[in-house]
């Protein structure tokens, strides 16, 4: 019986080896220790052992039985990795093809920028103000110290509506209406929309953005007015960024100032794109007008203030290396997914 | 204004270099815009003493000349000009020269003779007869006097000053001079300055024997100053006079007009010079126009007056529009030999309002309407009176008229050095500040400020805070973080809006800026009704075109041209937003509403009107509009009438969505169907749900029911979906369209609409018997429209 044993063992090893899909390894298992199989048959003779045979076979049949399973179960998961491999071989795909996600819309350069700049001001604590863009003349000029035969109205060409209504040429109108409808402390920017007209070409807009900033408290300085912005440009163009400020003229700041960014590309050198000055000109601001500040109930010998404007377009352009101001109303896809 | 260095030198002397200079007149508040080198083109042309002259042995038209150059023997070189002479001094373009036309001189040989170079004409070097009188046009430039061969020809003639170019703003007139911009320098620099007090040796007659002076309008005319010269000899002015105005880019013409010129540069104030044979009655009249009054000016022009206007008569007739321009014959004659000098001071509000409305506008207009110090009238006047005298052009008259209606006051400004300090942030001393507000013509006796004249700017101590800070430097102003703390935010509107966006974004529209102004023929192209109210819309007087004449009232046409272009640019399909502003007007003193419209735009590719009210649905749930709904809208005559809805929020009709009419999409030459919505923000943002709470998971499971029906095709699903919702009441969770179906086996003018409908109770799981009760009663309401169970 020994040799039988010896001889299924060997012949089921062989006979699991050779299997090579899931119905040989089965029919092996039925033929070698199934119900019927021949394990099965050589036990239930057994009985015709001798008392001392019978543990030594029994021993030994269970151990046969127990390399078959073993070897059934090894070779099971052998052909069943070796099909899942296969399964998945068949499912390769090109992961090159293009994605199928629908398109993601794009977000205008001008509001990109101009998130971006609300987002620095807004951590500084200023709040974005809206003033309206069809305005009256007293929040446009006559109280920004600009009166009717001022000189400085020639040098914005204004749309009127009616003698007395206008589209603002300047977000400044918007400090005049914050200082009416707050007290100080006031940190504020004012974002939108302002008109002159101007013929359209590729540095120009009869239509273009400004931001408006206004701080009027309690000991503001022209040394804070100089502190906040450059703050605000370290964050907008980068720690490096070197800034200066030089005297200009508005009606509404006294004193005034035209602040000029060190040229990007030559790093103050002179180049083109700066024209040989090293500098690139980007906003306007001053100490806020005590004139315009009594023109809204607030005493300027209690407080003092600054404000500045810029103008979005500029920042934009010079942001995305835009040379021509219409493609920003032009709206082409083609340009519009480029951001 | 262009500034000549070399005149700036006549008064202040300053020891750096021209990007010095530049660069530090900038940062004290004179923006300099660049500056140029008179003739730099011109490269190795020199003087040269013609020596010999000789016939070209072959050309009967050329002269072979042999030329001192300064440098070792005579060149040779061969002219056609046949004005040449032995001792004449000439510019020589040597071997290598380069003119101002580009043109490169090379030696060559001409017939045969060799030539080193080339003899210039005036033209080839770019100046005019103007500018050196005794020059003619055709033919060599004899250069009038002695010079030194082989001296660069800029340097002998005077053509190397460095000119200046200045951006002056509107507050310093003062500055559109040359003395202006001395005193500016000498501040800067910490140079001297002293103003120069125009002298007149000798006066013979009297004016007022000869001349009456009476101003109408001392309003519009504040002064107004007549000098007299006589026994004037018209002709060219000394080279100093020619160069200086040169430079500045005035043409030299004669004597007494470059005198004028010369005084309007160097004080800024403009000045006439007039024959006094031609003041009809010997009387000067300074008045308003009379209605219907004209005038022929200078330039041969006829021109009708207003009222507003202010012009200059004799007792005739008006002989010029005030500060403007002069009227025909009014102008200095060869044979003029009694001339007056006009130095006034006029309004700058009206010369602006009558330069624009006469459409003149020229360097004294340009003096004038900036508002000049009536102080500089008398000044100016001397200075031409001086320079007379001192070019022998004339015997200067005794006596002056000087009709003042505006006698200068002293405005005097408390120094105030510790405000200024507090002011600035700065530690600038008062010392400092007294020394920058002197050097500038201010005088400064212990605490009090008295301003000159000239600067009527100053009325403030934070003007005179300005004065000190910018000698001092604005760069020394130290820097530093404002106090106090605030707390800054972004308000509920304005998260809402970007959340907006962020949807949009999401469903891939793009963000469109678009001009708020619009053609009113817009109108016509979204087919508004001729007597719609929406045309009523507010208009700008004076706009740039028909194009951006009106503030638009609807936005959607502004989306229509950006598709048009999108379309026509070949990009074939594409989807846009922009929250829009429109202009609703109200009362015409009355600002209008500016209202914050959110378009959709899609074209082509996928698009229809279905997945436009995805895009909005997907907003509307982004932002929280729950209580929302469409009904057909089937009269909008910019819409497909049937493929338009209203939007609805809350009752209140906020927006419409539809197809574009074809008409319209063709009136924007868009060849694909279009889809637009129209929503107003605001409606938006007053029913955004902005609480909100948990509610708890279901514990119990749902059971579905699917049911399919036919009914009328026009049968609304909405009607449909409301009469379920409404008859199965509370356990009704969800009730889903998830099918519509035409076609063999349902009648003609029929559809079979297929519903899912989930059905729920929080406090126990339904039986199947509840849920057959509850599509029963769906069914039995569906009935009542018509609708029955397929």
């Amino acid at each position: 019986m020994k040799e039988l044993l010896e001889k299924i063992r060997q012949e089921a090893r062989e006979a699991i080896e050779r299997a090579s899909n899931i119905d040989e390894l089965n029919a092996a298992r039925i033929r070698f220790s199934g119900k019927k199989g021949e394990l099965t048959a050589i036990l239930k003779q057994m009985g015709g052992l001798s008392a001392e045979e019978r543990p030594v076979i029994g021993q030994m049949a269970n151990e046969v039985r127990g390399n078959i399973e073993t070897w059934i179960s090894e070779k099971e998961n052998e052909l069943k990795s070796m099909l899942s491999e296969m399964k998945l071989k068949n499912e390769r795909i090109d992961v090159t093809l293009p994605g199928k996600a629908g398109k993601i819309g794009k977000k205008h350069p001008l509001s990109i920028v101009l998130n971006e700049i609300e987002e620095i001001f807004v951590g500084m604590g200023f709040d974005v103000v809206q003033g309206p863009e069809v305005e009256y003349d007293y929040y446009n000029f006559e109280a920004l110290n600009i009166p009717k035969d001022h000189p400085a109205r020639d040098t914005q060409d204004t749309f009127y509506i009616t003698d007395n209504i206008l589209l603002r040429t300047q977000t400044s109108s918007v400090q005049i209406r914050t200082m009416e409808h707050r007290k100080p402390p006031i940190r504020v920017i004012s974002p939108g929309r302002v008109y002159r007209s101007d013929a359209v070409d590729a540095t120009h807009s009869p239509l273009f953005h400004q931001i408006e900033g206004l701080v009027v408290d309690k000991g503001v300085t022209m040394a804070g007015l100089k502190g906040t912005l450059e703050v605000f440009i370290k964050a907008l163009y980068g720690e490096d960024s070197k800034v200066r400020f030089r005297p200009h003229h508005f009606p509404f700041t006294e004193p005034s100032a035209e602040m000029d960014v060190m040229c990007f590309a030559c790093q103050g050198k002179g180049c083109r794109l700066c024209k040989g000055e090293g500098w690139i000109e980007l906003l306007g601001c001053g100490m806020v007008h005590p004139k315009v500040l009594k023109n809204c109930g607030i005493d300027p010998e209690i407080y003092s203030g600054f404000a500045f404007g810029l103008g979005l377009e500029r920042v934009v352009m010079r942001r995305f290396n835009i040379d021509d101001m219409r493609l920003l109303y032009e709206n082409n896809q083609r340009f519009l997914n480029q951001f | 204004m262009d500034l000549s260095m070399r005149w700036l030198s006549d008064y202040v002397k300053t020891d750096v270099d021209i990007k010095e200079y530049i660069a530090r007149m900038t940062m004290s508040g004179s923006k300099v815009e660049g500056y140029s080198t008179e003739c730099d083109e011109i490269k190795n042309v020199v003087v040269g003493k013609i020596v010999e002259i000789e016939k070209h042995p072959d050309a009967d038209k050329l002269l072979v000349c042999k030329v001192d150059v300064g440098s070792g023997a005579p060149i040779q070189i061969v002219t056609g000009a046949d004005n040449v002479f032995c001792g004449a001094f000439v510019p020589v373009a040597l071997d290598g020269a380069e003119l101002p036309n580009g043109v490169k001189i090379k030696k060559g040989k001409l017939r045969g003779v060799e030539s080193c170079g080339m003899l210039c004409s005036v033209g080839e070097l770019k100046v005019t007869v103007n500018d050196f009188p005794g020059a003619i046009e055709n033919g060599i430039f004899i250069l009038d006097g002695e010079y030194k061969p082989g001296q660069d020809i800029r340097e002998a003639l005077g053509l190397n000053d460095t000119v200046v170019e200045f951006e002056i703003t509107p507050n310093r007139p003062d500055c559109l001079s040359v003395l202006g911009l001395a005193r500016e320098t000498a501040a800067t620099f910490g140079a001297r300055f002293e103003e120069h007090i125009p002298k007149i040796k000798k006066e013979s007659g009297n004016i007022n024997d000869f001349l009456k002076v009476e101003v109408r309008n001392g309003k519009l005319c504040p002064r107004y100053i007549a000098r007299m010269v006589k026994n004037v000899k018209i002709e060219p002015s000394p080279k100093w006079i020619r160069e200086r105005l040169r430079a500045s880019g005035v043409r030299p013409i004669n004597n007494i007009v470059d005198v004028t010129n010369f005084v309007m540069l160097e004080y800024g104030q403009p000045m006439h010079a007039f024959d006094s044979s031609r003041v009809a009655g010997g009387k000067i009249i300074v008045r308003n126009a009379e209605k219907g009054e004209k005038i022929t000016t200078l330039d041969g022009v006829e021109r009708a007056l207003t009222e507003d206007m202010l012009v200059i008569c004799d007792s005739e007739k008006p002989s010029a529009v005030a500060g403007i321009m002069g009227g025909e014959y009014s102008g200095i004659e060869a044979d003029s030999k009694t001339i007056i000098f006009e130095s006034a001071n006029f309004l700058g509000s009206s010369i602006r309002s009558t330069s624009r409305k006469l459409g003149i506008r020229n360097e004294s207009s340009g003096c004038f309407e900036k508002g000049l110090d009536p102080e500089n009238c008398m000044k100016a006047v001397m200075r031409a009176c001086e320079l007379v005298e001192e070019l022998g052009a004339g015997e200067v008259v005794g006596g002056i008229i000087d009709v003042n209606n505006a006698p200068f006051e002293n405005r005097k400004i408390k120094l105030d050095g510790d405000w200024t300090r507090e002011f600035l942030g700065a530690d600038i001393s008062d010392e400092f500040i007294k020394n920058a507000l002197i050097s500038e013509g201010f005088e400064v006796s212990g605490d009090v400020i008295t301003v000159p004249s000239w600067r009527g700017d100053v009325e403030h101590k934070a003007d005179i805070a300005e004065e000190a800070a910018r000698f001092y430097g604005y760069d020394k102003i130290p820097t530093s973080q404002i106090m106090g703390t605030s707390r800054g935010l972004l308000t509920q509107r304005q998260r809402f809006d970007r959340s907006i966006e962020n949807a949009l974004l999401g469903c891939g529209c793009s963000e469109a800026a678009t001009y708020s102004f619009i053609s009113p023929k817009n109108y016509d192209k979204i087919r508004l009704p001729a007597d719609s109210e929406e045309r009523n819309s507010i208009v700008i007087m004076n706009p740039l075109g028909e194009d951006t004449s009106i503030m638009r009232r609807n936005a959607i046409p502004s989306m229509l041209e950006v598709i048009s272009r999108n379309s026509n640019n070949r990009n074939i399909e594409g989807r846009f937003y922009e929250i829009a502003t429109e202009y609703e007007p109200k009362k015409s003193d009355e600002l209008p509403n500016e209202k914050p419209t959110l378009i959709i735009g899609a074209y082509g590719g996928n698009n229809d009107y279905f997945a436009l009210k995805g895009i909005v649905e997907a907003v509307f749930e982004n932002v929280g509009v729950e209580n929302w709904e469409v009904a057909a809208n089937f009269k909008d005559p910019t819409f497909h009438p049937y493929r338009c809805a209203d939007i609805i929020i809350n009752g209140k009709k906020s927006g419409i969505m539809g197809e574009i009419h074809p008409e319209v999409a063709e009136n924007y030459g868009i060849a694909q169907r279009t889809y637009c919505a129209r929503i107003y923000v605001d409606d938006m943002f007053e029913n955004r749900k902005v609480e909100k709470t948990y509610k708890p998971l279901p514990k119990y499971p749902a059971t579905q029911r699917d049911i399919a029906i036919v009914c009328d095709m026009d049968l609304e699903n909405l009607e449909m979906e409301k009469t379920i919702t409404d008859s199965i009441g509370k356990i009704l969770e969800k009730v889903e369209l998830f099918d519509i179906y035409t076609g063999s086996q349902i009648p003609q003018g029929k559809k079979s609409v297929a519903y899912s409908l989930t059905l729920r109770a929080a406090d126990r799981t339904l039986t199947d018997e509840e849920a057959d009760k509850a599509v029963a009663k769906a069914l039995s309401g569906l009935e009542k429209l018509g609708a029955v169970l397929r």
